[in-house]
This record gives structure tokens, sequence and C-alpha cells, in this order.
């Protein structure tokens, strides 16, 4: 059966042009998001990021002779509530094991993980795309298993050091199925997965600090045809480079084909200064990790009941909430724009709170605050404009006591003074004029000094606009723009609006 | 018992009293053994030996003493098998690649025994890693057995792997020992060397600190001159520890104090699976007189099966070495212990580092072990193990539904003469036929000096409980222990002074 013969148009619109025709890029991603936890997953050694070199070890990290491990119950648990946000099995029975390698950065010479028994099983996110799309996207595993060390490379001309602070901090692995199929889907997916961990608590989603790293497996097929050979692109650490990842590994296969030649199988790195992505090891040189059932430690179980409890303490999550935004008003697009950032939405939150009506306060952050905080590169946690301040301010905007023009001013006063933006408005009179004779007079005022631009207007009706802006100008962008344009229609005797 | 005038005769019990009683201090005590350490070098039975702390601790035991303030084991001088981590005492595991390893920690079984105010004389030599049955493959060279063939003064060895804890004890350098025992390497030499060697439930004692062998099996156990004295030392070893997640939270009886209730009315199990081919008729003579010296005093002796049995050593073999495998993984010469020099690449520092610093049947082991967990052996072999280990298991469980313990022969031969085994590991590793099931099932065993052999050398009894009762195996062991009444000893012949 062939599937591609009648795509959507939504699937058609994402496949890729190459010299031989049209080819659909299939992608399954292995997120590693790190637990939430201040203490290591089998140590109690502290997990605080940035702090000096192999400070925060214990013996057990270290892997000294005799030291066993002992499971964190926090991360476990931090595992299992990210389940239930994935709308994953949780399994009541689930075995860690090691993996065996050699590495310097791996002081036991195994990494204790989960491999046929993971904690979490089948689970999925719903992935909004920006054109309306939702892509359902399968989660097949989730499990727990320790990070590894850091080897320092750059340190000395001959020797390579070894921080183990990192080494035994928790992991949480989520596997996806392979249900993404272009670039912009991937980043979407991993944005969406990193807004799902962060309501949830489980995972800071980092990206530069490491918290979040993901593999991504990339094959071309035809449309239709059976899955093609994939490469693994390991240790993906930004949004953009996920990106950037896939186009550059789906073009690079595509021109192997179409050449005439086959994708060997192989694990790849993405180098983002060239934007190339290069052969790490093939199939044939993957090592043999000889996994077994780690006997330092017990099978992990417990009672449907502890489940249960840590589903009904689960917070909203970002479908619940971007439901609730739609139903308040929000536009689709809207609610899931605010919903895939946190602080984004608590800070809306705040400010329906603060009595905002809840679409012109969407409206305020997407149109207003969101640009001003980008230009500035400042994060909405750490944003000069209090969600009270900005409530004040949109409500202003609803009830007429200002313009939109004047809450622009009074946006950049409050941005760069702070201040109750009423009493700004009071002290500084930027209260939008309404009272007709004043813009009547205003106006005149104009028409007078501007004979020759009246003639043009009236030839030419549009060159109006004109005019309302020499208005606006001279109330100092007081006056209510409607009551301006009114007026001046009138009295240049040109035709209402409509 | 009378006072000897030799403190090294005293059992723990008799010292115990004896402290108590003044009789003698803590600090004489612990100065004959270390005396007779001194005069026993040839057995090679220490790799470090702790004479400045032994005495130091004596001294506070005095005090403790004097106070009224004694502990269980107030003053008495053990020795410590060298795979127990001792804080800031050099511990080697026997191997190379711990040669110059000084923990920072000390594993929990010795720092309970330290809390109970036991004395270390000295770390004692072992098979690398545990790895062994006769303590020929320490990298300290081998230990020598305190016995001889009556009439002969060819060396044999002690068993193993804690053939320097036997050897000590046997020879009377220390009142008792720790051992640890994975296939049989507390049962095993303490049969060969005339003393008790007691391997706990798995889960009885904690791991922690303890270099690791085969992290499923491996129990720690003591190894005393009488079933008393093991059953004192236990209570002090035992424990519940949160650090290590296989060590079971359950009360810790007072073995001592039941001892003497009799075994009237006990079932004992006699697992016909153990009387194998090729068998030394002694070694069945044995066993049947202690099925009379049970039967006499009460005991209902009821014949059962163990239908898995001959399976058990195979699987012992891959379950063991596919663990060790993993475990040894981080002696790599990176952190601690050996490294070779002159290396100028990874690969390169990992392969010398590792195979200067393992002796031959490590490496051979951890080989075995890396193969039968690789992709496309696992199933055949560590898989299928595992599936024996399960059924050996249940073999035990169904058996204990007729009895309450079992009567075994703790080995299939006595002590063997140095190197007369080495060349061929298969007859090596037949030496844990009757014991490696006990580890698999991770059962109590005790083995008890039960007679000697036509060439005058120890043999030894098993007794196989239930999971956690050591009580009844004990019990059980105590009652073989006075029937047997075993009185044979070494000649001494290895005093030099």
């Amino acid at each position: 059966m062939s599937e591609g013969a009648n795509l959507s148009k939504a699937q058609a619109s994402k496949l890729i042009d190459g010299a031989t025709g049209k080819w659909e890029v299939v992608i399954g991603m292995e997120v590693h998001a790190q637990v939430a936890s201040k203490a290591k997953l089998f140590s109690g050694a502290s997990t605080e990021f940035g702090a000096e070199p192999n400070s925060q070890v214990s013996l057990v990290d270290a892997a000294m002779p005799g030291m066993l491990p002992v499971i964190n119950r926090f991360c476990v648990e931090q595992a299992v509530r990210t389940g239930l946000g994935l709308k994953a099995k949780i399994n009541l029975h689930s075995v860690f094991d090691r993996k065996n390698y050699f590495y310097p950065d791996l002081p036991a010479g195994y990494q204790i993980s989960q491999y046929k028994q993971p904690v979490v099983g089948e689970g999925e996110i719903l992935v909004d795309m920006p054109g309306g799309e939702t892509v359902k996207v399968g989660i097949e595993r989730l499990h727990l298993e320790q990070d590894a060390g850091k080897s320092l490379h750059d340190q000395h001309p001959d020797y390579t050091y070894i921080d183990l602070n990192r080494a035994g901090v928790a992991l949480m692995e989520i596997v996806s199925r392979p249900d993404l199929r272009s670039s912009d889907e991937a980043a979407a997916y991993l944005r969406k997965l990193r807004a799902i961990v962060r309501y949830l608590g489980t995972c800071d989603g980092n990206m530069e600090e490491g918290s979040m790293r993901a593999d991504v497996n990339v094959s071309v097929r035809r449309p239709g045809q059976p899955l093609g050979t994939r490469c693994e692109i390991k240790n993906v650490n930004s949004m953009r480079f996920v990106q950037q990842a896939v186009d550059c590994e789906a073009r690079r296969q595509i021109d192997i084909i179409e050449s005439g030649g086959t994708i060997k199988q192989e694990t790849r790195l993405f180098d983002s200064r060239i934007g190339e992505t290069r052969s790490m090891r093939s199939k044939e040189e993957a090592h043999d990790y000889r996994y077994f059932p780690d006997p330092d430690l017990l099978p992990l179980t417990f009672d449907q009941s502890w489940v249960d409890a840590l589903a009904r303490d689960l917070p909203e999550l970002p479908d619940e909430k971007k439901a609730r935004f739609i139903k308040a008003g929000l536009s689709v697009y809207d609610a899931s724009v605010l919903v895939a950032d946190k602080e984004a939405t608590e800070y809306f939150e705040a400010m329906i709170g603060a009595g905002a009506e809840p679409k012109a306060a969407a409206n305020w952050l997407n149109n207003e605050y969101f640009g001003r905080l980008n230009k500035a590169g400042i994060p909405i946690s750490a944003g000069p404009i209090s969600p009270e301040a900005a409530a004040a301010i949109v409500q202003m905007v609803t009830s007429k006591v200002i313009s939109s023009r004047g809450a622009k001013d009074l946006a950049d006063i409050v941005w760069s003074e702070g201040g109750d933006p009423r009493t700004i408005v009071e002290s500084r009179g930027l209260k939008q004029v309404s009272d007709e004779s004043a813009i009547d007079a205003a106006v005149a005022a104009i028409i007078a000094a501007n004979p020759e631009k009246c003639e043009e207007v009236k030839a030419k009706p549009k060159a109006a606009a004109w005019f309302v802006g020499q208005v606006m100008k001279a109330t100092g962008g007081k006056a209510n723009p409607q009551t301006v344009n009114a007026i001046l229609r009138r009295r240049l005797g040109l035709p209402e609006e409509g | 018992m009378a006072l000897s005038s030799d403190p090294t005769q005293f059992t723990i019990a008799d010292a115990r009293d004896a402290l108590t009683a003044k009789q003698i201090s803590a600090t004489e005590l612990a100065n004959a053994h270390l005396g007779a350490m001194t005069a026993a070098t040839s057995l090679n039975a220490f790799i470090t030996e702790t004479p400045d702390r032994a005495l130091s601790a004596a001294e506070s035991a005095d005090v403790r003493i004097a106070a009224g303030g004694a502990r269980p084991l107030e003053g008495i001088p053990l020795a410590i098998k060298d795979l127990f981590c001792t804080k800031g005492v050099r511990t080697t595991a026997a191997s190379r690649i711990l040669d110059n390893f000084f923990p920072t920690y000390e594993s929990t079984v010795t720092q309970n025994l330290w809390n109970a105010g036991a004395i270390m004389l000295g770390k004692t030599n072992l098979d690398e890693f545990a790895m062994g049955s006769s303590n020929e493959t320490s990298y300290f060279g081998p230990v020598i057995n305190p016995w001889r063939v009556r009439g002969r003064n060819d060396d044999l060895v002690p068993g193993g792997s804690s053939g320097g804890s036997a050897a000590a004890v046997a020879a009377h350098l220390a009142l008792g020992a720790t051992g640890t025992d994975t296939g049989g390497s507390i049962r095993q030499p303490a049969a060969v060397t005339g003393i008790v060697g007691l391997k706990p439930t798995y889960g009885r004692c904690s791991r922690w600190g303890i270099v690791a062998f085969a992290s499923s099996l491996d129990q720690a156990g003591p190894m005393t001159r009488t079933v008393k004295d093991a059953a004192i030392m236990l209570r002090a070893m035992a424990s519940h520890d949160p650090k290590d997640s296989t060590s079971v939270d359950m009360p810790v009886p007072d073995y001592e104090s039941t001892l003497n209730l009799g075994i009237k009315g006990l079932k004992v199990g006699i697992p016909k699976e153990y009387r194998i081919e090729a068998m030394p008729q002694e070694i069945d003579v044995l066993w049947e007189r202690g099925v009379g010296w049970l039967r006499s005093q009460g005991a209902e002796i009821v014949d059962v099966s163990l239908p898995h049995t001959k399976y058990a050593l195979p699987a012992y073999y891959i379950v063991a070495p596919a663990e060790a495998s993993s475990n040894l993984a981080r002696y790599d010469g990176v952190r601690y212990g050996h490294r070779a020099s002159g290396v100028s690449d990874l690969i390169g520092l990992y392969e010398r580092s590792r195979a200067e610093g393992f002796g031959r049947e490590v490496r051979r082991r951890i080989m075995i072990g890396t193969y039968v967990l690789s992709a496309g052996y696992y199933d055949a072999y560590y898989l299928r193990a595992q599936k024996v280990r399960t059924l050996i298991a249940r073999d035990f469980t169904q058996a204990f539904q007729k009895c309450d313990v079992l009567l075994t022969p703790a080995t299939p031969c006595a002590a063997f003469g140095i190197g007369s085994k080495t060349a061929d590991p298969v007859s090596m590793y037949l030496n844990d036929v009757f014991t490696v099931t006990v580890n698999l099932a991770g059962l109590p065993g005790i083995s008890v000096p039960a007679g000697v052999s036509q060439d005058g050398l120890p043999l030894g009894l098993q007794i196989i409980g239930k999971a956690f009762d050591e009580e009844t195996v004990l019990r059980t062991g105590h009652a073989i222990e006075m029937a047997a009444a075993f009185k044979a000893a070494p000649q001494f012949w290895w005093r030099t002074s």
C-alpha cells in the first residue's frame, strides 16, 4: 500500500525538492533531560552547575572500590511525573541495567541506565505548528540514567583532564517515535517537550547549560516508501542547531542517494560553525555495551496508588492551559505561542489576575512587550515592567483613558523609569483627549497653515493620514485618533470612511 | 574453660570472659597474637600487619574494660580479609592493581566490628579479587595451610579465596577473621583448615566497602574456631545498611543464646544429588557419620532432592565472571591504583595498566565474563545461567518444605598440594561444587570441622538453612561440633622461635 499517493496538503508542503523529485525527511529524537534535583541519581553529591572541577564528587561517583549506588527517590518521582505529563504508561516494575564501556569520564566503566524495562512506557506529545496543524508525536519510552563526567582536552598540550562533577547526575532519556517530518517540526517538538518539563518542574530545560540535549535520528525516503537508513546526530544543544542539523543532514542524504550512493547507518556530529554533520563512528564501530541488570540495585517497584497521588498533584500543563485560554477568548495561535513559554504564561496569568482583559493582555504581550524584551535581549522574568503595571496599561487602553499611541509612550516610561502607570498618566498628562472642541481647534489650525496640502487631500483622500499625524503631533499624541479622523473629514469635506 | 597460659589458645568466648574477669588485659591478648603472627610469616597469611593500630586499640579497650563499659567484642583481636576497605590502612584485594591503595573510608562490616570493640591485627591474604579456591592467585604469593599431611613436609593450600583468614585462625594468629564468600570462599577454606566458616544469607551483612567480585553473590561472614564464636561475630557484623540497597532490614538475633537449644525434632534433609561421582569414600563416610550424629540428638532425617544441582557450577562460572567483568572495569589506571608508565594513548593506557595490574585468573574471568555478556551470546549464556539460578533457588524452596536444614559435605576433598591444580582451572573450580548452590540461592551455610582424612587433614560438613535462618544453621552446626568433638590441631611447625 502506498500512502504517498494521497498526501495531505500539509504533508506535501513538508517535502524537500531533490534533483530527481520530492523527498520526505523522517525524524525521531532522543532527548536527554537532566532531572531538576539537588542531588545525583545514585549518590548524595550536589548537582549545582558551574562549580569548581571535581568539587561535587562522592566516593560513589568516583567509583572507589566497594562503593554502591543507592537510588534517589526524588529523581524517580520526577521521572514518573514527567511520564504522567507525557500521558505515558507508568511501569510499576522497572529495572536498572549496566551499560558497559570504557572511557575516562565514566569512572565505573559502566553507566547505570534502564534498558529492557524502563520506568515509563508509551505516551504522546501534541505539537502545534504555526500553520495551525497539530502533529501527534509518539513517545516510545522514558528511562532514567546517569550522566557521565567531562573530559577537558584543552587544559594541557599532552594530557586530558577529567571533571567528574557531572558524573552520576540524573538524566531522563525521552525517546520519540519517528513521527516528525520536517526540521520545523523537530524544533517545535523539542520546544513543546521543554515546555512540558518546565511546567512540571522536572527539568529546567536550560540547553545552554546542557540540561537538555538532543540526539536526532534522520532518514529520508520517497513519499510513501518504507523508512530509509537513518543516521544519528549526537548531542545537538539548541533549537536552532536541531533545525540546521536536520536540514543539512537531510540534504546530505538526498544528495548521496540521488547520485547513486547508499546511506550508511552511523553516528554523526553536527558542527554548528560550518553547518555540516560529520561521521563519528559507523555501525561496525558501535560499542557492544553488554547490558545486564545491575546487581547492586533492586528493581524499581511502586504502587498504583503512589502514581495516582503524583498524577493528582500534577500542575496544569500547556495543552490544558491552551484550551482554557482559547475559552477565555484568545486565538488558537496566541494561546499556543503563550503556553509554549512557561514564564510568559505566568506573566500573562498575573496580568489577568490584576484585572486585564485576556485578549487585550495577549495582544499587548504579543504586539508590544515581547518585541521590547527581544530587542533588549532580556528574558521575561527579568523584564522591567511588572505584570501588574502591564495590566494597568492594558486596562487604561480598554477603557479609552489612553490611546494606543499613549500606551506606547507610557510603556516607554515604565520600562525605563518604573513607577505606577496610573500615576504617570496623571502627572505627565498622557490622558487621551476626546474633547471635540479642543481637537477641532487643532484641526482647524493645521488646515489653515497648510492650504496646498488641503488641495492635495481633496484630490487624493488617502493623503489625509498626513493631517492625522500632524494633529496627533500637535496634541502630543493624546488626541483620540478616531475623533481626529472624523473632524478632519468633516472639515475637508471628505466622505466618511467605511 | 580454664585459663590457658597461651592466650592464642582462647576462643573468642573464652577471651571475652577472661577480659571481663580481668584475668588478662586486651594489651596482653593483642601482644600474644602479634607475637604469633611474627613467628608465622612463613604462612604468608597476612598482606599487611597493623601492630601499632592493634596495640593502641587494645589500650583503649583496657580503659573501657576498667571503666566497666566493655562492648560485645571489646579487646578481641581479629584478622580482616584484605577485601574489606579499611580507612587509612592499605587495602589490596591481593592485586597489583590496588597495590598501593589506601581507602579514605571504612567498610560497614569492619566498622560494625570496631563499634563492638574488636581490634584489627592486620589484613589477610586472599586469592586476587577473591577469585580462586586455593589462595594461589594472590599477587602477594600463596598462603600456606598450617596443616600438613601426616608425616610429610609438603606445603598445602589453605583453600580460597579467604585462605589468609582461614590460615590465621587455624594457626591461632587471630581469634577470628572476616571472610567473604561468593561461591564458597569462606566455607571451603574453613573446611580444609579445620575451622568454622559461616556464609550468612545474602543481604544479612552489608557489602558497602567490600571490594566487589560478583555483587549478586558476595557476602561477608565470620571464620572462627568454634560455632559459638561464629555466632558472636556474626551478630556484630550483621546490620541493615542504607548504603547497600541489597542489605535487608531485619532484626539481628542473639545467635549465641539459642545455640544450646538442641535439635530435637529438627528435620534435616539429605540431598541425594550431592553424592557426586568420584567423591572420595572418606567424604561419604564423614557425611554418613554426620547423619548419625544429628539423628542421635533427636533430629529427623529426610531424603530430599535438589534436581538442578549439577547445573550450579556452570551457571556460577557464568554469572560470577559476568558481574566481575563489569565490577572490575573501574580499575583502569585513571583515578587510583596501578597505572602503566610510558603510555601515550588512552587504549594503550587501559590495556597496559590492566594487563600489568591483573593476574592470570582475574584476566581469565574478565574475559569469560565479557564473552558471556556479549551481543549474540547473552541469551545463550548469561540469561540461561540466570534461569538455572532461579531453578536452583526453587529446588531449595521445595526442599525446605520437607525439612529445616540440609546436611552436605563442605568440600569434595581435603587440602591439596600447592601447584597441584593450578594448571587445570576446571579441576580447581570443582572445589566449589558443594558450596556454590548456596550462593546462587542466597542462603546461609556453615562449614564445621567434623573429622580428618586418612592423611590426617581436616574435613568439614556443611549445614544449609532457610534464608535469614542463621539461628537454626548455627544451632545445627553446634550439634555437629559437639558430636564430632574435633580435637585435631596443626603441628605449629611454622613457628620460627
